[in-house]
């Protein structure tokens, strides 16, 4: 976690407590106001906001659009940037264009094939993978310069992320060299997929630990929780890179209609806690899809609220 | 080698209906090879057509040729003493082919009787897979002999996307993970090192986003 920015999630990160992020997903209209409701919802439980770029290749409304109205929220965002959609140009136009509104971190993916959107007969574009997308934000802020070679003085501030899949399978040992890659690209801090199955999770940081990588990059491990059985079920078998194990979706489908979302939401916090023992981990990255008003629950019940002030 | 796969026949029809005198040119180049746009299909097409005209009680000619070569202007002349004759030419060129036979006999109407795919193997008789994007410039030597832009459906450079299951990739489950596939044959050639440097962004210049390519060999020009 080399260059110091002024992300507050970099701070806290930092300053050794556990992290707690969540995410704010764009409304597939014009109505700001959805994200301001989304981002108030769980502003007092998380460091900072992750906004999703065109998830799932459903075209929304943008990821920095709203990440400037949560910032001006007075709120810490993380602008996540696939690079499915738009060329190093415009990529690198939109990085200074969120760091002139103070915008401090960054999450660099590549994104779902647009195969699974809205959009499916559109072009897409991958001038850039997201290692590559890391190095560019990189050079941006390191060396004040665009992949073209113009110099510059005001540099963006970014607090560099990225994602990490340890159960796209079956190499865990090929994800591990993938995150060592994107460490070397200049990755600071990763939210991972995820978490169902344990077990791979538990052996992707065991390499990561073994490595050395963990003091290197903050990992911050990725808990989706599971609405209902329909959902459990849906997220093994149409979800690419999700690994649902059977037992899982017994556990959510094995209560009460009425009870599940309960069920869920334990199973969540059970994770976490498991979690918060293993070695590497320096914080949680809570995705809670269309459901951000169970954020608050969740954090209360794992001992992580109130969040811990920053010193100015 | 370029593969190619025949049109709709409703298509082709609805192309050619309204003529009376069509010429149907084969290529004995790849589009043979793939057993789209042979002589041996140009007869089929022909005949099929035939019937087409004959059932709506039309008189219409339909004949059928092949040549070496459509991408060759020496191969394209074989046609220049018969062409006149036509309304129409249907060539089963690949894409080439047909553009330059349109560019050789630039007042005669030519259609195209195949869609051009890709540059693939022969994996099978009729079991064709693509493997290069003619980027212009290679990177196999890096990626263990096999290609990222041809074989990840994101062309990604540095490794596999997150959305890779059990080895196969997220936009088809019978598509192979083209980084899963890079990383067993690196590991199997004991060069695993070649993966863990970043790749930075490619020049892409030489690919189809620098426009139109051209190759200018001095040293075989006279």
């Amino acid at each position: 976690m080399s260059a110091e920015t002024p992300s507050k999630l970099q701070k806290m990160i930092k300053a050794g407590h556990l992290a707690v992020t969540s995410e704010v997903g764009p409304p597939r209209s014009a109505d700001g106001e959805v994200i301001e409701h989304k981002a108030k919802m769980i502003k007092d439980y998380v460091d900072a906001i992750n906004v999703t770029d065109n998830q799932t290749s459903v075209c929304r409304l943008c990821s920095l659009a709203a990440c400037i109205r949560i910032k001006q929220m007075g709120l810490e965002p993380v602008l996540q940037m696939v690079t499915r959609d738009r060329n190093r140009i415009a990529m690198q136009s939109d990085i200074l264009g969120a760091a002139s509104f103070g915008i401090n971190n960054i999450l660099c993916l590549t994104g779902d094939h647009q195969h699974f959107g809205d959009h499916a007969t559109c072009a897409n574009v991958f001038d850039l993978d997201s290692t590559q997308l890391a190095l560019t934000v990189k050079m941006m802020r390191d060396e004040g310069k665009l992949l073209g070679g113009h110099e510059f003085e005001v540099r963006p501030q970014m607090f560099i992320g990225a994602a990490a899949n340890p159960f796209a399978g079956p190499n865990v040992g090929l994800r591990v060299a993938r995150l060592a890659k994107k460490v070397a690209a200049g990755v600071q801090f990763v939210q991972t997929q995820c978490i169902y199955n344990m077990d791979t999770f538990k052996t992707f940081m065991k390499m990561v630990v073994d490595r050395g990588l963990h003091e290197e990059v903050a990992i911050l491990a990725g808990i989706t929780p599971m609405k209902n059985v329909g959902m459990a079920k849906y997220m093994q078998k149409r979800v690419p890179g999700i690994d649902v194990p059977d037992s899982v979706v017994q556990r959510i489908g094995g209560v009460p209609k009425e009870k599940q979302a309960e069920e869920g939401i334990n199973f969540a916090v059970e994770q976490i806690e498991e979690l918060k023992g293993v070695e590497g981990i320096m914080g949680f990255h809570i995705m809670a899809i269309e459901w951000e008003e169970k954020v608050p629950e969740i954090v209360e019940r794992i001992g992580l609220y109130p969040r811990p002030q920053l010193a100015a | 080698m370029i593969k190619a796969i025949p049109k709709p026949m409703e298509e082709i029809i609805d192309n050619v209906k309204d003529f009376n005198k069509l010429l149907i040119a084969g290529c004995d180049g790849c589009v043979t090879v793939c057993e789209a746009g042979g002589l041996k299909e140009a007869k089929v097409l022909a005949s099929a057509l035939r019937l087409y005209f004959t059932q709506g009680g039309r008189q219409a000619q339909v004949d059928e040729t092949s040549l070496t070569r459509q991408c060759e202007k020496e191969y394209l002349a074989q046609l220049s003493d018969r062409i006149d004759q036509y309304d129409a030419v249907v060539s089963l060129a690949c894409g080439c082919g047909i553009q330059y036979l349109a560019e050789m006999y630039d007042k005669k109407i030519v259609f195209p009787g195949v869609d051009t795919c890709f540059l693939g193997v022969n994996e099978e008789r009729g079991l064709y897979s693509e493997r290069c994007q003619a980027c212009g410039r290679c990177i196999l030597a890096e990626t263990g002999g096999i290609c990222p832009i041809a074989r990840c459906s994101k062309r990604m450079l540095n490794g596999p996307c997150g959305g890779s299951e059990g080895g196969k990739c997220e936009v088809s489950k019978e598509t192979p993970c083209g980084w899963e596939l890079i990383y067993e044959r690196l590991k199997t050639l004991g060069q695993l090192h070649r993966f863990e440097t970043p790749t930075v962004p490619k020049d892409w210049t030489t690919s189809r986003d620098g426009g139109p390519r051209k190759i200018v060999r001095e040293d075989l020009r006279i």
